[in-house]
């Protein structure tokens, strides 16, 4: 059994950062730009990691499947980035920050990795300042903040409900600048296919360029995934249709530990699916609850207008039962109440799986006009969805898949159990445990690229010598090969089902057995279910067209295969942790509040996963969890 | 509700196109625009036909990715919206749709609907940022700015690189594109170092892709899904002459 080796620092947690950043080898100024660097990606994590490597010297190639890289996923980000500046005075500090994540995560993420996200959440803001970045200001000039999810202070800072978008396009001008300089080759509509591997190490990756169909190889001294989440395996989610989970799991297939796949994130404040047609589902920044307020019918069956339900007849339930946190619970504890009053029968809407977001009040409280200063775009969002109007009736919201905690395993540098191989964002598992408090997303994204990558990708390189990676070696060929392969045996079975109907059935399965909710029973059925799918598709996927042209079904065919793959993993995760924790709620492991009831003496360990060949069981890897600064205790937001 | 939507059609760059007809059937007030597309999509792909290429991602009206021209107007018939976030309820039963890629010598399509918009990015790489690096900047609350810039800026850097401001202008002119950007960050103290060299940089840019010229027709501010004001463009055009006749640059 390999060993797994966090790499984290020994000593006081608030040292562990500065000590290993002085430990880490360097790559002298002049030897940079003998090193090539591979970033594929470019949200948040891509963009940042691409620009600042390139700033330093390295030679960037990056890719990006969109046809530009000011378009990753990252840009629907709406309410916020959290920093643990303390310009408000209510007592944040980098320490409560990190309590808080580690807490917010149900103490399932590393401690080391918690800290030095807080600590380094001081210096994006700064960096997105200097950079043009228009966040939220008082009069007096300085910087506004709100309150969010899983927190009793101020922190996040943010842009209207537009904050993604901002940083996005901060780090995309960073990029941009880059890309002029001649630092960066930028390769957009060009998707990951493979990883290319030489003596065990990452060396350069395969691409489909998504226009002409080549398919190509690069190489590189490392690899850098900054690749995204995988919510799109539960088909709806409120993923961006092109996100997907393909350069990680070939990665993963090469040799690369997927960590914690179950923990997936469901969004409390989504806007309700409405029929068949549904291709995505749209969320409502979190933000909205430090104004709305959450509530139901409380008779069962209540299907009047909620403008005729008198005050006394309405359960605002989260203020009932968490009367500290109120609203503003974590998304875990949200979504999970909204479930429970729906499945009561108290859902409010046609489908009845919906529960009210009401800002009655606020706008008695400050008027319409500052409702809409505050939250315009997303009223706007939603009544151009719905066709109501939420400043007259409450909004109706249901949670949604949002993020993924899960993704592959890296150590205290980022770097993959592949050498070479960096895994960076969302795209990672390290940070956020079992569930993610909101606005740390962004955090972490540029954490990682801006202030991680650029400390610790130097001291693998320093180690590797300034030899370019051998493109003649056989290696570029095989994959290229085995890539070209694939295309052809998608295009050959011709079959009678067009790709989204799998998509669409493993959706189903997914957030019917391994979604809010999760139970032995259900997950064994749904490991039946996915190896039929996975049969049934290699035997009667349809794809028509050219591999030699643009296709956007053969580039769908390929994501939904390997979401089916990590479908059938995230099952064996969710099956294996017979505990609940954060987002992944076994039934069987509850409190008697219908809290999610840990087992720390058994489950405190990361679970990475280890792919050991086509259709065979993946091989499990625990790394224990050491806490050393914060308590355990049992989550409580009463 | 029943339609007929008659659609641009073309292989690839080189290939010549048609607007091909389609009926499309069942089709609920519900469902966006493009998820009456998907509808279609599927109907294709049953009967052997291949599916219409499209551009979208995130289908919240953020990414800029959708790029259609319906009916004669880029994304669609409403204002302040992305082709995604158009809903089926603005039409009627028995309505045929005529959907067209962007028109722009500088977008050339790719293949049915989608275009190439690299162009976009060419204009940001020759000058639309601030040349900081990371690291060594100062603390975010040292550079105070008034609310009213802020915010102004803010309206500006809203911009989503959608390019229905070429597609709807009679010029394809990308001027409400780039003057969205040079007003950000000329409004902001942070952009100051650079500006006028920033509005050269980047018009000169803007001319080599072979954008029209702007004619103050206004049709890019009103079909902008963000609604960004033509005042940027007045904005923009100020910012040039001032940085010609003050040029350091030589």
């Amino acid at each position: 059994m390999t060993k797994l080796d966090s790499k984290i620092p020994e000593g006081p947690v608030a040292e562990k950062w500065t000590k290993h950043k002085f430990n880490l080898k360097l790559v002298n100024p002049a030897n940079k730009r003998k090193y090539d660097i591979i970033v594929v990606g470019t949200g948040l994590a891509g963009a940042s990691a691409a620009a600042t490597l390139a700033e330093l010297g390295y030679n960037v190639k990056a890719f990006c499947f969109q046809d530009s890289p000011r378009r990753a996923h990252s840009i629907a980000a709406q309410g916020g980035i959290n920093a643990a500046k303390n310009y408000q005075n209510d007592g944040d500090s980098i320490f409560r920050l990190f309590y808080d994540t580690v807490k917010g995560g149900d103490y399932r993420a590393r401690e080391g990795n918690v800290y030095r996200l807080a600590e380094v959440s001081v210096n994006i803001i700064d960096q997105c300042v200097a950079q043009g970045v228009p966040f939220a200001r008082e009069y007096g000039g300085l910087l506004d903040n709100r309150s969010f999810g899983g927190a009793q202070v101020s922190r996040t800072f943010y842009a209207r409900g537009q904050t993604g978008q901002q940083l996005l396009l901060g780090a995309y001008s960073a990029l941009s600048r880059q890309i002029g300089l001649g630092k960066v080759k930028m390769y957009s509509r060009t998707e990951m296919l493979d990883l290319v591997m030489i003596d065990g190490a990452a060396k350069g990756i395969v691409t489909r360029d998504l226009v002409t169909g080549e398919i190509a190889s690069h190489a590189g001294h490392a690899v850098l995934l900054c690749t995204g989440g995988y919510g799109n395996v539960f088909y709806l989610s409120t993923n961006a249709q092109g996100s997907n989970v393909t350069a990680a799991w070939r990665a993963h297939k090469k040799g690369a530990f997927f960590a914690n796949p179950c923990f997936t994130q469901i969004h409390p404040t989504c806007i309700p699916v409405s029929g068949d047609h549904q291709s995505k589902l749209t969320l409502m920044s979190e933000s909205l609850r430090n104004d709305g307020r959450v509530w139901v019918p409380k008779k069962v069956g209540d299907k009047r207008n909620p403008s005729e339900i008198p005050e006394d007849e309405r359960d605002y339930f989260l203020e009932r039962k968490y009367p500290s946190f109120g609203n503003l619970v974590p998304r875990d504890v949200a979504s999970r109440n909204a479930k429970e009053q729906c499945d009561a029968n108290k859902g409010v809407g046609s489908s009845g799986l919906a529960v009210y977001l009401d800002f009655a009040d606020a706008i008695k409280r400050l008027g319409e006009n500052s409702v809409r200063a505050k939250y315009g775009n997303l009223f706007d969002m939603y009544a151009q969805i719905t066709g109501e109007n939420p400043y007259k009736s409450p909004m109706r919201i249901y949670p949604a898949v949002h993020y993924t905690m899960g993704g592959l395993w890296v150590d205290y540098n980022l770097m993959t159990t592949i050498p070479g191989l960096y895994a960076l964002g969302e795209a990672n598992f390290s940070d956020h445990g079992a569930n993610r408090l909101g606005a740390s997303a962004l955090m972490q994204g540029l954490a990682d690229g801006y202030f991680v990558i650029p400390y610790t990708v130097g001291d693998y390189l320093a180690g590797l010598g300034t030899k370019p990676v051998d493109k003649n070696h056989p290696a570029f060929k095989e994959a290229e090969d085995k890539v070209k392969a694939l295309t052809k045996k998608f295009l050959s079975i011709k079959g009678t089902k067009s790709v989204t109907h799998y998509h669409r059935e493993l959706g189903r399965i997914m957030w019917d057995y391994c979604g809010m909710a999760r139970n032995a029973e259900g997950l064994t059925k749904a490991k039946g279910l996915i190896k039929d799918l996975k049969e049934d598709f290699w035997k009667n996927v349809k794809v028509l067209g050219e591999g030699e042209e643009l296709n956007q079904s053969l580039e769908k065919a390929g994501r939904v295969a390997d979401f089916i793959e990590l479908g059938a993993l995230m099952v064996e995760d969710a099956l294996n942790r017979n505990e609940s924790c954060g987002g992944h709620f076994r039934e069987e492991y509850q409190t008697e509040e219908n809290e999610a009831k840990r087992d720390d003496e058994n489950y405190a360990y990361v679970a990475a996963w280890e792919f050991k060949g086509e259709d065979k069981a993946e091989e499990l890897h625990k790394e224990n969890l050491k806490f050393e600064t914060v308590k355990l205790t049992q989550r409580s937001y009463k | 509700m029943n339609l007929t939507v008659k659609v641009w059609r073309q292989k690839n760059s080189k290939s010549e196109g048609k607007m091909v007809s389609y009926n499309v059937k069942d089709v609920s007030p519900d469902m966006s625009f493009l998820e009456m597309f998907d509808v279609l999509n599927e109907d294709l792909i049953s009967k052997g036909d291949e599916p219409i290429a499209f551009d979208h991602d995130c289908r919240e009206g953020i990414c800029g990715m959708c790029s259609m021209y319906i009916n004669g107007r880029a994304h669609g018939p409403k204002t302040g919206i992305t082709t995604c976030q158009l809903h089926m309820r603005s039409f009627k039963d028995g309505d045929t749709i005529v959907v067209e890629p962007w028109r722009a010598s500088a977008f050339p399509v790719v293949k049915d609907l989608v275009v190439d918009r690299g162009a976009f990015d060419r204009i940001i790489n020759a000058g639309g940022f601030v040349s900081v690096n990371t690291g060594g900047v100062p603390d975010a609350n040292a550079i105070p700015i008034s609310k009213i810039d802020a915010d102004a800026a803010f309206d500006a850097a809203t911009c989503i690189g959608c390019g229905a401001c070429v597609a709807s202008c009679k010029n394809a002119s990308a001027s409400l594109f780039v003057a969205a950007k040079i007003t950000q960050l000329a409004l902001l103290p942070q952009g100051q170092v650079e500006r006028a060299a920033r509005v050269e940089k980047m018009v000169a840019q803007m001319e080599a892709e072979g954008f029209g010229a702007c004619t103050n027709t206004g049709a890019c501010s009103v079909e902008c899904p963000k609604e960004i004001s033509q005042d940027t463009i007045a904005t923009m055009n100020r910012e040039y002459y001032a940085a010609k006749a003050s040029s350091k640059n030589v």
